[in-house]
C-alpha cells in the first residue's frame, strides 16, 4: 500500500485528530492515501463519520497499544 | 437541509469557549460553514489582549473540575483560539461579534482579536443562520 502522507496525532484530543485529517487531505491528491495515528478513544466513531460526511474513504482501520491506525483515500 | 451551524458564543470562561471551539472545529472538518456570533462576555474573551489569558472555569467546575482542565491542557488539548484558528484555516468559519453588546462593554472593534471577521446585529445572524440549526453556549 502506497501511503502518500502519514500524520501523526497521538496525544491530541477531540476535535484536533479530525483537524489533523482535514489539513492533511488538502495537502494530497484524489486517489492518493493518508494514514492518520491517533490516541483519542473517540477518533473511531470521529473518523468515520468524518469519512462518511466528507466523501474521503475510509479503507482501513486497526488498533494496537492505545493507538488508533487510520488510512483514508482522498476521493 | 441547511447545513449551517450557527453557535451563540455568550460564555466567557475558559470550558465553555473549548466546548464552543470543539463544535465550531468538528462542524467546519464535515464542510459545513459555520457562523459564530460573539455576545456578552463570549465578546469580552475575544479581546485581542486577553484572549490567551486565564479566563476561570463555570461555576459548576470546582477544584477538582479546576484540576481535570488543567490536566487535559497538560496532556495535549489545544487552546480553544488555536482550535478555531485551525478551524478558519480549514474551513468555512465566520466570527461575529454582536453589536449591541460592543456597546454595553465598550469595545471597539480595533479591540477585538483579528480572528474576529466584523460586527453584527441580531437579524444579521439569523439572516446569516438560515434554517440551520442555532446552538447557544
Amino acid at each position: 500500500m502506497d501511503i502518500k502522507l502519514k500524520v501523526d496525532a497521538s496525544g491530541l484530543s477531540c476535535p484536533l485528530p479530525i483537524l489533523k485529517a482535514t489539513q492533511g487531505m488538502k495537502t494530497i491528491q484524489p486517489g492518493e492515501l493518508m494514514e492518520i495515528v491517533a490516541t483519542d478513544p473517540g477518533s473511531v466513531k470521529d473518523m468515520a463519520a468524518w469519512a462518511s460526511s466528507t466523501g474521503h474513504m475510509l479503507v482501513e482501520q486497526d488498533s494496537a497499544n492505545g493507538k488508533f491506525r487510520f488510512v483514508l483515500r482522498h476521493k | 437541509m441547511d447545513e449551517t451551524i450557527s453557535i451563540v458564543l455568550f460564555s466567557g470562561t475558559d470550558d465553555k469557549l473549548t466546548a464552543a471551539a470543539t463544535l465550531a472545529a468538528g462542524a467546519a472538518a464535515l464542510g459545513r460553514p459555520v457562523k459564530i456570533f460573539l455576545q456578552y462576555w463570549g465578546l469580552d474573551a475575544f479581546r485581542a489582549d486577553r484572549v490567551t489569558a486565564d479566563h476561570g472555569l463555570a461555576p459548576e467546575a470546582g477544584e477538582a473540575g479546576r484540576a481535570a482542565v488543567d490536566a487535559a491542557a497538560k496532556a495535549g488539548q489545544a487552546h480553544w483560539i488555536e482550535t478555531l484558528r485551525m478551524a478558519k484555516e480549514l474551513g468555512e468559519v465566520d466570527i461575529q461579534a454582536c453589536s449591541a453588546s460592543m456597546d454595553i462593554l465598550k469595545i471597539k472593534h480595533a479591540d477585538l482579536d483579528p480572528i474576529v471577521d466584523g460586527v453584527a446585529g441580531v437579524a444579521a445572524f439569523y439572516i446569516n443562520a438560515g434554517e440551520g440549526q442555532i446552538i447557544f453556549i
